[in-house]
């Protein structure tokens, strides 16, 4: 049985620690003294206004999360805070509907980095802040975050860190206690973003730019505070950076955290998805600026490679950042790199998307099923790193496909069905359901969001948010069975 | 010798049977009451039942008066308390100890002195594992056993028309192969060991054992027969602790399929193989045998834990075209029955994992004790110490040494040299001499002639 006022009550507590996450940019912008100031200051207070009374109003329900209500937290957590994180955009740009805003918001905090806002380079620094620092405050999981540094919060059930933890086997328990776990995630989260921080102020980044791609880069967001992205700072050394970072944000935080904690490599090779992860990035890249050479899109291969290499990693890891136009290029390359942003990221990382877990164990039980029909009588498990997979997994992960395929038809249906042509139908359900962000033509990287209309604006929300949660977490909360007594 | 066995199952009970026939006293104990009821009535063995591991029940045995204990119960932790226990209450001299699990094997520390301190860790599947993985690199071999750390072979042959050597004389054999030292070491034909000379005709059929540097090994066996193709496709039947083993250890370099009938097993095979094909099924459903091809098999090994299902899906294996099958047999009635019948080699796990054991049991400077021809004959290592004075083997010429009819030096190896035996051969300290004995009678004899006497320090 779901307890409504026992997970609001847990709600309203995190919508009032969301409220301290804008004292930031509002320190940022007193730093710059910009004009959002006052905005800042506003959203803050009827943040808290609105958490405290909430808190108040249900203080009699507080009671320990069941794992069904636990579903409900997390669903709520991820519709309602992007809610009050739209509050700063619209008090400084009252031009701005909500409908622009919450897409906004959500693209932010699914670490999409699919933007309606153009002009990014004369907003305020600190409306850029506040966007960046919602996508790195998502990247690792708003849940795991809440864990980490509120034990007492009364969520500190493995099963509620698992609804928004990305990929089919879960259970992220590197440590005894759960809380350990999460702070473990978050300390290699916030030390690689500080190691980019670092290495993107030394090739030439300014300390805001820094801090802000950082936090961008590490959570596989794609926000950016230039319109033109990573074109903007024309070098390769900084391209060559982020396609570093990139890569390690692909890659399942567990694993970093052991390889911390036993300073080796040893994690990175046993982790069954890191190598399939790297040999189809590194192929991915080589053959598609062969490919672009092959195609006259770009004079020498080293500028093939250059672009690329920073394109591809991007799209392929959900991040979403462009250094080129790359919807312009033939249509087999921004194609593979739409298939890439589906299956690239491994579990249990920053990015988004299917994840390679489950493509491997999709590949794998494909071949069981034909080794079956030659031998009826053969044991033929599926194996991830030498484990058996159990079967009930193995179903878990077709209904994920089956589902994620079906949400692909129905939402491209709907856009397209709403008068967006094929290709940006197409591809904007795609890089929202991956959480990457830049999608072809209409949607593509030197557009925005903002031409699409309002109905195709929220269908695109609904694909981010059902693609961050893993559809099932989503779409079990609007099952019936779920609120039956 | 005082010897006690913890442990009445298959290994025990041969050991038991296999040490008693020897004139050694000895006493099993096992905590199940009918098992050694059943043994007594078989074997002149004095019984303690009750756990192996409780000080109380040692004590009951007289564990503290016993020069050897061997620990074979089903659990390996039963055996290293019991190792322990004997070790520390009781001052057991040497303590042989069953594991099964190679984790224990991983750190030294765990079986060191500061540890349980095992003198002697077997594990009789490995041993099987290996005696078949050997058949395996040897398809043309009955058995293949290794001395000196593996610097000299010997095989058992079965001699057949084709082979070079074949219907000629053994002095024969220098003359075909001028560059390899090798030595036959004895000759059985039927059931009968001819003692082996230069004028000896090697006739088909004849089981030949032949000792070589083991880099040689191939040319000598060249000589008895015409070279099998080399196997590639392997059928286990039964996926038991040897089944696993034996898959491990062959699915890198072979084709292996297993059959197990029990599902659970089947899941813990598929799990714990990364390319053997696990199939359910009974091992003598020959519907199954077909669909799996079992004729196109270059090998079929049955490993069951059931004399009878081994025997019977070998034959049937056999019959539908598998190339060789080998079987592992415990009953030494069936074995006679079988071997150089349909069952091209009949492997008896008592026999072949009693070796290790042997050695121990054994007096005198001896390491390593292999048994042959399922028990009928030994083949021994030992080390000679001593001076002329004090042994009766150092600085004699090999004629000069007396030893018994029905037993043979066959080799010596002395430091990284391999040196066949010749009559002129002279003997020097710490060399390891490989001895055939085809007459078992004669093993105490043989034993004596490596003692140093009192005098030696």
């Amino acid at each position: 049985m779901v307890r409504p006022v026992s997970v609001l009550n847990v709600l309203s507590a995190l919508i009032v620690l969301f409220a301290l996450c804008m004292l930031l940019p509002l320190g940022v912008s007193f730093l710059y003294d910009d004009a959002a100031g006052g905005a800042y200051s506003q959203a803050v207070l009827i943040t808290l206004v609105s958490g405290a009374g909430l808190w108040g109003a249900t203080r009699f329900g507080r009671a320990e999360l069941q794992p069904r209500d636990g579903l409900l937290l997390v669903a709520l957590v991820w519709t309602v805070l992007p809610a009050f994180a739209t509050l700063p955009l619209l008090l400084y740009l009252p031009e701005l509907s909500f409908t622009d805003a919450y897409f906004e918001t959500v693209a932010a905090l699914t670490t999409t980095g699919a933007t309606v806002l153009s002009g990014l380079d004369r907003l305020p620094p600190s409306i850029n802040f506040w966007r960046c620092e919602l996508q790195w405050l998502a990247g690792m999981g708003i849940i795991v975050l809440a864990v980490a540094i509120l034990p007492l919060l009364g969520i500190g059930g493995s099963q509620i860190m698992r609804a928004e933890t990305p990929g089919p086997m879960r259970d992220p328990r590197l440590a005894p206690r759960i809380a350990e776990t999460a702070k473990g995630l978050w300390l290699v989260y916030a030390g690689l973003t500080l190691a980019c921080i670092l290495v993107f102020k030394a090739v030439g980044m300014g300390w805001f730019d820094a801090v802000v791609h950082s936090f961008t880069t590490l959570s596989l967001g794609g926000f950016s505070a230039h319109d033109a992205s990573f074109a903007y700072f024309k070098s390769p050394a900084i391209e060559a950076s982020a396609i570093v970072f990139m890569i390690l944000g692909g890659i399942n935080f567990g694993t970093h955290f052991l390889a911390f904690r036993k300073l080796s490599f040893a994690p990175y090779r046993s982790d069954p998805e890191t190598r399939a992860y790297l040999v189809l990035l590194a192929a991915s890249v080589f053959g598609i600026a062969y490919f672009l050479l092959a195609t006259h899109v770009y004079p020498s291969y080293w500028t093939a490679l250059r672009h690329s290499a920073f394109n591809v990693v991007s799209i392929a890891t959900t991040t979403g950042f462009f250094g080129a136009d790359f919807s312009q290029w033939p249509i087999f390359a921004p194609v593979w790199m739409l298939f890439l942003c589906c299956f690239a990221t491994c579990s249990g990382s920053a990015g988004g998307g299917i994840k390679m877990i489950r493509a491997e164990l999709m590949v794998r039980q494909a071949l069981r099923e034909i080794m079956s029909i030659i031998h009826p009588r053969a044991y033929l498990p599926v194996k991830v790193a030498g484990q058996r997979v159990e079967n009930h997994i193995i179903f878990a992960v077709l209904a994920f496909m089956l589902i994620w395929g079906g949400s692909v038809i129905a939402m491209t249906m709907l856009l397209t069905a709403s008068g967006l042509d094929v290709v940006s139908a197409f591809s904007a359900v795609i890089v929202c359901l991956c959480n990457t962000g830049p999608g072809l033509n209409q949607v593509g990287p030197g557009a925005t969001y903002a031409s699409l209309n309002d109905f195709q604006t929220w269908v695109c929300t609904v694909a981010m948010l059902v693609g961050r949660l893993e559809l099932f977490t989503l779409f079990i909360v609007i099952t019936p069975a779920f609120w039956r007594k | 010798m005082k010897i006690v066995i913890l442990g009445a199952g298959q290994v025990g009970s041969s050991v038991a049977e296999s040490l008693a026939s020897e004139a050694n006293d000895i006493t099993v104990v096992d905590i199940d009451g009918a098992r050694l009821r059943n043994l007594q009535d078989r074997v002149n063995v004095r019984t303690v039942s009750g756990s192996a591991a409780h000080p109380s029940v040692l004590a009951e045995a007289n564990i503290e008066d016993c020069d050897l204990m061997i620990a074979v119960t089903q659990s390996d932790e039963t055996n290293l308390v019991a190792c322990k226990l004997a070790q520390q209450l009781f001052n057991v001299p040497t303590r042989i100890v069953r594991l099964r699990a190679t984790d224990y094997l991983a750190n030294e520390k765990v079986l060191g002195p500061d540890g349980f301190d095992v003198d002697l860790a077997i594990c009789p599947e490995q041993v099987l594992t290996d005696y078949i993985v050997k058949l395996i690199e040897f398809p043309e071999a009955l058995q293949v056993l290794e001395f000196a750390h593996g610097k000299v072979s010997l095989v058992a042959v079965r001699a057949f028309q084709g082979g070079p050597l074949v219907g000629h004389p053994l002095k024969d054999l220098k003359k075909d192969i001028p560059n390899v030292d090798a030595r036959i070491a004895a000759i059985f034909r039927g059931d009968a060991p001819v003692l082996p000379d230069g004028d000896t005709v090697v006739q088909a059929g004849d089981e030949v054992f032949c000792l070589a540097a083991s880099k040689d090994i191939r040319q000598v066996m060249h000589e008895l027969r015409r070279m099998d193709k080399p196997v590639r496709r392997v059928m286990i039947a039964g996926g038991g602790n040897i089944g696993l083993r034996l898959a491990r250890a062959l699915e890198r370099d072979y084709s292996i399929k297993v059959i197990e009938y029990d599902k659970r097993r089947c899941e813990i095979l598929s799990t714990r193989l990364d390319r053997a094909l696990v199939l359910q099924g009974d091992v003598t459903d020959e519907k199954l045998l077909e669909a799996e091809n079992v004729s196109d098999m270059d090998l079929f090994v049955a490993v069951t834990n059931d004399d009878e299902n081994n025997i019977m899906s070998c034959l049937l294996a056999k019959r539908m075209g598998a190339r060789r099958v080998v079987s592992l047999i415990n009953r030494r009635s069936y074995v006679d029955l079988l071997h150089a019948g349909e069952i091209d080699i009949a492997i008896s796990p008592a026999q072949a994992t009693i070796g290790t054991l042997l050695a121990h049991v054994r007096r005198g400077h001896i390491t390593q004790v292999h048994s042959l021809r399922r028990g009928l004959a030994e083949a021994l290592e030992a080390v000679v110490h001593g001076d002329r004075e004090s042994s009766r083997c150092v600085g004699r010429r090999i004629e000069e040494i007396d030893l018994p009819k029905g037993a043979a030096i066959a080799a010596i190896v002395r430091g990284d040299e391999v040196v066949m035996a010749h009559h002129d051969t002279l003997v020097q300290a710490e060399d390891h001499v490989i001895v055939f004995v085809t007459d078992k009678k004669q093993l105490p004899k043989v034993e004596k002639l490596f003692e140093v006497s009192v005098g030696f320090v």
